[in-house]
């Protein structure tokens, strides 16, 4: 397993991608064309002794849809407050819109757009009026913050909930309207920390179509989430973080075609009959990964395997065929499942 | 540019700080009968204290040596105390909640308003709400018919400059605040300050080495600041405890100003 563990953080970025250019002011060397967006050298996040992001580098280049995926505690939080200026960097290198937060964060925030993970909705305020004050802290006019809001109301489907307080929305409502008021400002960058958590399936698809929609519209979208789902409809390109450093940095599909493969056939056995199984898979397929529930046989033809499996005299009580996920390359990544 | 921005020493918050003001308008405008409850504690005071208290007690000197109604010895002394207790409730307790457990300042945290901002704003609204209070305490005392002097208006003003030293410094002792507890020593400095401070009865009642003390004490300042006006005899005292509350009020902010963010943004 040692070979995966190899950290694709200092992975550099392939610089044939256009790119369009939102500043002139690139002063990086002659190897990067356009300035990132975001830019993060070593950047390390300390809390007294405890260090919750170790050094980690990545680029965001504009109109991008980028993700850190990672479990709970694995530092996403911690490096998206960083590049929203709301949490000073402890060491390291840190450019967000080529300003640097430590001096220019009034500027920088001013250009951002912040879900956070928790609501943080003005819960004294209607619904309407979250978006307007919000429009105002970004010294918008009223008349602006009044034009933005209406349409923003009607971009995330609450306009007929404009004039009710925020307490009574459902969680589905209250991510939306958040999600409309950090577009108050037309953000050039929007920071998304965990959007759909804790969400029903409906709600969450409808949001996820508001996010594609801003993508499509080249707002560059960074987001954290432990959903492989989320990541996989989301995402461009996206880190995998584990214990305040990067694992690994691609694609979703270059993730799976680099750390597992095609497909996963999952055996579930009776209780008590896996303990037994001792050497039985082997050689079976790729790789083979005992969970305490089921094994899981990587292997480019599934179906094979499992009949392979079969005439060896194996039994599982189900057999699933699927495709390889970003779960899976969690999985061969870190030795664990990323949702306990 | 606000006022306070005089030089790069006082360079506390913005003109953003102003939409603070507009939210709490905006908040205040679904429920503003909870404005005027900072309005009934003097009052309940006055009319306890004042005048049921001041039947027993009858007349008291006054500033100028003359003997006044003792009613009108402590009312401008109430006023004071509560332009204090406000400024230090708003500065302290408040403050430090809202910054770093109030999920709505988190979110305003987020744009490209400052935790200087925010606390200059929030700072602006409570002594606009004191204003508020004093224009309500005043009317009052017109009702009652305590009036001496016109110069009883500039009380007004007076009020609000006891609010804003007393929560300049209450800002800067929060940013000195690592737990809860530490809030209890505040009020162990305030109540003292709350009766001693010439409030309730004259500076003579007390023995020599007591006066300087209570003289010292920033509650007095502003005490005898309002009694004065409130009285009419006004003199060089009057300016010593101007003086006095403005410095207060700059020292308190540019030890804010330079340790606000460090402490709030973790």
């Amino acid at each position: 397993m040692s070979e995966t563990n190899v950290a694709a953080s200092g992975a550099s970025v392939e610089p044939s991608q256009p790119r369009p250019t939102a500043e002139p002011a690139a002063r990086r060397g002659p190897g990067a064309d356009a300035a990132p967006l975001i830019h993060a050298r070593k950047l390390t996040k300390r809390f007294g002794e405890f260090t919750a992001v170790d050094g980690v580098d990545f680029d965001v280049q504009p109109g991008e849809a980028f993700g850190f995926l990672g479990p709970n505690g694995a530092g996403k939080t911690s490096t998206m407050r960083m590049i929203g200026c709301t949490s000073p960097i402890s060491d390291g290198e840190l450019s967000v819109l080529d300003m640097n937060p430590r001096r220019d964060g009034p500027r920088i925030r001013a250009r951002l757009g912040v879900v956070p993970q928790h609501d943080t909705l003005d819960n004294e305020l209607t619904v309407r009026e979250n978006l307007l004050i919000y429009g105002r802290y970004f010294g918008l006019p009223r008349e602006e913050c009044a034009r933005r809001a209406d349409e923003l109301l009607d971009f995330v489907q609450l306009s007929d909930r404009g004039k009710d307080l925020v307490e009574p929305l459902s969680g589905g409502m209250k991510r939306r309207l958040t999600i409309a008021r950090s577009l108050i400002n037309e953000p050039d960058l929007m920071l998304l920390d965990e959007p759909t958590t804790g969400l029903d399936p409906q709600a969450r698809h409808l949001l996820w179509d508001r996010l594609y929609r801003l993508k499509q519209r080249g707002v560059t979208l960074v987001l954290t989430t432990h959903y492989m789902d989320e990541a996989e409809q989301l995402c461009d390109r996206l880190v995998v973080m584990d214990k305040a450093k990067i694992v690994a940095e691609g694609s979703p599909r270059q993730l799976i075609e680099r750390y597992s493969t095609k497909e996963v056939a999952e055996f579930r056995f009776a209780p008590g009959i896996q303990e037994t199984l001792d050497g039985q898979f082997d050689g079976l397929a790729e790789r083979i990964e005992r969970l305490p529930d089921r094994v899981l046989l990587y292997a480019d033809d599934g179906e094979d395997v499992v009949a392979s499996a079969r005439s060896r005299g194996l039994h599982p009580e189900t057999v699933l065929v699927r495709r390889s996920t970003l779960e899976d390359v969690f999985l061969r990544l870190t030795g664990r499942s990323l949702i306990e | 540019m606000t006022a306070l921005r005089l030089t790069p020493m006082f360079a506390f918050g913005s003109r953003r700080a102003l939409r603070m003001i507009e939210r709490n308008l905006l908040v205040y405008k679904h429920g503003w009968l909870v404005l005027f409850s900072g309005f009934f504690e003097p009052l309940f005071y006055l009319l306890s204290i004042g005048f049921g208290l001041g039947r027993l007690v009858g007349d008291v000197t006054g500033p100028g040596g003359e003997p006044i109604p003792y009613a009108l010895f402590v009312a401008p002394a109430l006023l004071a105390a509560s332009a204090m207790n406000g400024a230090i409730t708003e500065s302290t307790f408040n403050f430090f909640f809202k910054l770093n457990y109030d999920k709505t300042f988190a979110s305003i945290l987020t744009t490209p308003m400052s935790p200087a901002d925010i606390s200059l704003g929030e700072l602006a609204w409570a002594l606009i709400r004191g204003g508020l209070y004093t224009v309500g305490f005043l009317a009052v005392m017109v009702l009652f018919g305590m009036v001496r002097s016109p110069l009883i208006l500039l009380t007004l003003p007076g009020a609000l400059l006891i609010g804003f030293a007393f929560a300049a410094v209450g800002m800067a002792a929060t940013s000195f605040m690592r737990t809860w507890q530490d809030f209890d020593l505040i009020q162990l400095v305030v109540l003292p300050m709350f009766l001693f401070s010439g409030t309730f009865f004259p500076l003579d009642s007390f023995p020599e080495g007591a006066r300087i003390i209570i003289q010292l004490t920033p509650l007095y300042q502003g005490v005898d600041l309002l009694r004065t006006l409130a009285v009419g005899v006004v003199g060089p005292d009057t300016l010593v405890h101007v003086a006095y509350l403005t410095t207060m009020g700059l020292i308190g902010l540019a030890v804010v100003s330079r340790r606000l963010d460090k402490l709030l943004l973790k």
